[in-house]
């Protein structure tokens, strides 16, 4: 009787426990919109963890979208050469990267490149005592701090995803027509007869934005809460990986869902 | 000096997605096929528009004429009401007739028109009365099924 009440009363816990950090994270993320508006004046906050977030995981974003888009060129084209129909690899490799490729694998790679030296950088303040100085100082860290490199994320996601469809387009382009001889003309043409602007590239620039608020954001919350130990900041780091990875694949499984239904 | 260059990074990386994101739109996407043309609505009837959807090209002897803008079912008559946007640069007589085809064997459909020889022209607003549906390819097999078995009927009686 006695461990039947344990074991409701664990499972009680985990859920308020669960619950009171999704509130708590809910109204730390409103709290840092509100506060965003100081960024206006200060833009050059914002500019500063743009480069840092941003132009660092350029290389390994066009690196990884060149191979992916050669990747895609080529099972695509086994894949499709099958059925006769070679000619529609460009729309195979344009619509797969825009949709969801693009937005997913950088999202994915931005996780693990830029999430977690946020999370590492936000602890170790947190650990140094550097936030609490600040709030000694009168400066609010969330501002200061945590708002500008979301804003940062926000800005340098789309853009990192945009940078690896088009990179990708061109590894398939390079695999499909000069390696294999798909025809150009075929190639492009299909291309741009199958992919919609609003509705193929502008739902994959809405959904890397989503992912860019969810990943930065996740980075963040782990580095604000880790706890204040060289190990308490290894554990918040390899959470942002594991929640940021799981919360970019259940975010894109709802928005293709609501996107591409009809 | 350092934040200059700082700036001049950020803004090359901005200016790097911003190129990609033109790539994508004009090079893989149908941006530009975009026309800001003036454009006149014309309406047509068809009994059944198969796989017609809106956006799809409306043709005249091949070449694209104007775009789907709507298609809708008219609970009056049980046909579908297929509205069109035409360039106003291209003029059609009245009489012209619309038929739904298919572009190649498993292609997308879209809208043929055929010039008519009346001497006045559709304006804003002009219905289209000679319509063709898309031909259906299950209709087809089974009238070729029926038509095959009522030949070899008598055949089978002998």
């Amino acid at each position: 009787m006695n461990s039947v009440l344990n074991t409701l009363a664990s499972l009680g816990a985990f859920v308020r426990q669960n619950l009171y950090g999704l509130g708590y994270a809910t109204r730390m993320f409103l709290t840092i919109m509100r506060r965003s508006a100081f960024l206006l004046k200060r833009p050059r906050l914002v500019t500063d963890q743009v480069h840092f977030v941003g132009n660092y995981s350029f290389v390994i974003i066009a690196v990884s979208g060149l191979f992916v888009g050669f990747v895609l060129g080529l099972q695509g084209y086994y894949t499709l050469n099958k059925y006769g129909s070679e000619q529609a690899l460009g729309l195979l490799v344009a619509l797969s990267l825009t949709r969801e490729l693009g937005p997913v694998v950088t999202a994915l790679l931005f996780a693990g490149r830029a999430g977690t030296s946020l999370t590492a950088e936000i602890g170790l303040m947190k650990a140094g005592e550097q936030l609490s100085a600040m709030e000694m100082m009168a400066v609010d860290p969330l501002t200061r701090v945590v708002a500008p490199r979301l804003w940062a994320g926000i800005i340098a996601m789309p853009i990192l995803a945009a940078i690896f469809s088009a990179v990708g387009i061109m590894g398939g382009y390079l695999v499909g027509v000069p390696l294999i001889g798909v025809d150009e003309g075929a190639f492009w043409a299909q291309m741009q007869a199958g992919v919609d602007v609003a509705q193929d590239i502008g739902n994959g620039v809405i959904k890397s934005m989503v992912f860019g608020v969810a990943v930065t954001f996740i980075a963040l919350f782990q580095g604000y809460e880790a706890k204040p130990t060289p190990e308490g900041v290894a554990r918040a780091t390899t959470r942002t990986v594991v929640i940021a990875s799981l919360a970019v694949l259940a975010l894109d499984f709802l928005l293709t869902a609501v996107m591409f239904s009809s | 000096m350092k934040k200059q260059s700082l700036d001049i990074w950020v803004g090359l990386f901005v200016a790097l997605g911003l190129l990609a994101l033109l790539f994508l739109a004009l090079k893989a996407g149908n941006m530009s096929a975009f026309t800001f043309e003036p454009t006149y609505q014309v309406s047509a009837k068809f009994d059944n528009i198969g796989g017609l959807k809106p956006r799809a090209p409306v043709k005249s002897a091949g070449v694209v004429v104007g775009r789907v803008a709507e298609i809708r079912f008219d609970d009056k008559s049980y046909q579908a009401t297929v509205v069109m946007n035409f360039e106003t640069r291209y003029q059609f007589p009245k009489d012209s007739s619309a038929k739904i085809l298919t572009s190649g064997l498993l292609g997308e459909q879209y809208i043929g028109i055929e010039a008519g020889g009346d001497e006045t022209m559709i304006s804003q607003g002009g219905k289209l009365v000679q319509t063709q549906s898309a031909i259906v390819l299950e209709n087809l097999i089974s009238q070729f099924l029926y038509n095959k078995a009522s030949d070899s009927a008598p055949a089978d009686k002998k």
